[in-house]
């Protein structure tokens, strides 16, 4: 991908004949919007809209909406810190055994969140090989509080940040920083001025994808940090718990989620992921 | 393409075919949605029923009694509902699906369980509001954490947990991973730990006895087969079941 090979592209598109679809590709992909439009109507349309505000602005909602945006937010920035990193080094180093550690990697992916949760507090608890040295030499214990909170999410999102970026990262390949470097720019240079803009729509869409399963997290909270209000009590774990005894409650506050994930995918994607083409 | 998209479709319909399909033709068949903590106990009598009414398989939905009760509301095809406490089969008929009247058939009462050994020493319910206690107990929305908080009136004290669990069973493992000294769960729990925990009890949690309801619903599609097990869940050999499982007389 030369910038003249772009170029020439970007001209020859003017000319270009619409190719088309296949028509049959309509009916699987009306059936998989459907599939995921269609419960979420069903939300609405269940949803008691008069009895709605007083339910989303009780206390404990306004609590636990305050903490799922405050520890999504942290998540989202320790994915990119630590996710970020690693996305680079999976990317660009040669180093031997990194075959051996993606796969580790893509582990939160495909395990049960509360499995994850488990595998935290059996780690980090007061039990875990971990936890107990924590407690020992620091006097620190992490179950019960918001930092279980933000290790959870962050297990579970970091993934999608690191699949992401590292794609980008691939997709630009390396041709762009070697000139730049023959060139005389130094690593830093070369870093922010050529690799950032070509990989930043694949970092967007891997923050939006990492909060927005941080905000969403279940299991793993539950399991690894309990639930209390203001303290663990995130969005997903008040809605699980009111619907207990409150079906109405429970489909109000999802819309909340519901709203907030809409709102943060429509602001932060349009830029970021959809600039991948 | 074509091709490969019919051999898909074909692979799906076969794939969602064999869930139905399971199970002998002709048997007869009987759902029974039970509460989460009859887990144990219902397996037990679900091969006893099976093993004096052969042909006839029993299936049971365990899932906390909210949940069922919201499954049968919802149509979810059920013979049988035995649920943890009376409000939700409550509500089961007030929506007129429940035949007949439900019946307490056990009480189940809330214990102190604790790390094996009990290295906090906590001897009655009053210790757990010790600052030094890190004590994990249900949320107020499920019977568990009602009836805790019913304790807490009775015995005056104020507890300060560290987290209220969506459901008993989360209480239980928060305790048997160390990571918590004590939770507030019931006599049952503690029992079907098998040593993963100590049981201490409190003469307060008389005060929050939870009473299990069981009805036949009048969606059952065998209603005899229903009532049938509703006798054996009644029977004196079913209540020895119950009882060695921890679960007390109505």
């Amino acid at each position: 991908m030369t910038a003249v090979s772009t170029a020439k592209r970007r001209s020859a598109d003017r000319h270009a004949v619409a190719v088309g679809l296949p028509r049959w590709l309509w009916i699987p992909a009306g059936v998989g919007f459907g599939l995921i439009a269609l419960p979420v109507l069903g939300l609405v349309v269940r949803a008691d809209l008069a009895g709605l505000p007083e339910v989303v602005t009780s206390e404990a909602a306004l609590a636990a909406l305050e903490l799922s945006l405050r520890t999504a937010a942290i998540s989202t920035l320790l994915c990119l810190l630590f996710g970020g990193s690693l996305a680079v080094v999976l990317a660009r180093s040669t180093a031997r055994g990194l075959r051996l550690v993606r796969p580790v990697v893509l582990l939160p992916l495909v395990l049960p969140p509360v499995v994850g949760g488990l595998a935290l507090l059996y780690t980090l608890g007061r039990t875990g090989f971990a936890g107990r040295q924590l407690e020992l030499w620091f006097g620190i214990t992490i179950p019960f509080t918001t930092a279980a909170v933000v290790l959870a999410q962050t297990f579970v999102s970091m993934p999608f940040l690191v699949v992401s970026l590292e794609g980008a990262l691939r997709t630009a390949g390396e041709r762009y920083e070697s000139v730049a470097a023959t060139l005389g720019a130094s690593p830093g240079t070369v870093a922010r001025r050529v690799t950032l803009p070509l990989v930043l729509p694949g970092l967007g869409s891997g923050l939006v994808l990492a909060f927005a399963r941080s905000l969403g997290e279940f299991g793993a909270t539950i399991a690894f940090a309990g639930s209390l209000q203001g303290t663990t009590r995130t969005l997903p774990l008040l809605v699980y718990q009111e619907r207990e005894v409150d079906v109405d409650g429970a489909i109000a506050l999802s819309l909340v989620l519901v709203v907030v994930a809409v709102v943060v995918i429509a602001v932060a994607r349009p830029r970021a992921a959809e600039g991948l083409r | 393409m074509t091709k490969l998209a019919a051999v898909l479709a074909a692979a799906v319909l076969v794939l969602a075919g064999c869930g139905g399909a399971s199970g002998s033709p002709g048997a007869r068949t009987l759902t029974v949605s039970a509460a989460a903590s009859l887990t144990n106990v219902f397996g037990e009598l679900k091969q006893r029923f099976e093993t004096d009414n052969p042909g006839v398989d029993v299936r049971i939905n365990f899932a906390g009694s909210s949940d069922l009760a919201s499954q049968i509301l919802a149509g979810a095809p059920s013979g049988v509902f035995a649920s943890a406490n009376t409000a939700q089969m409550d509500k089961v008929v007030a929506a007129g699906l429940v035949a007949g009247v439900p019946q307490i058939f056990v009480t189940n009462r809330l214990q102190i369980a604790v790390v094996p050994g009990n290295p906090t020493n906590i001897q009655g319910f009053a210790d757990l509001a010790r600052p030094d206690v890190t004590l994990v107990v249900c949320a107020l929305q499920v019977p568990c954490g009602a009836a805790t908080e019913k304790v807490e009136q009775a015995a005056g004290v104020r507890l300060d947990p560290v987290s209220e669990e969506p459901n008993v069973r989360a209480v239980l493992s928060k305790v048997t991973s160390g990571n918590a000294d004590a939770g507030l769960v019931y006599v049952t729990d503690v029992a079907s730990a098998d040593g993963r925990v100590d049981g201490v009890g409190f003469p307060e949690s008389e005060n929050a006895l939870n009473s299990y309801p069981i009805a036949v619903l009048t969606t059952a599609a065998e209603p005899e087969l229903a009532r049938m097990f509703v006798e054996l869940v009644r029977s004196e050999d079913g209540q020895r079941v119950l009882k060695a499982a921890g679960f007390g007389t109505p």
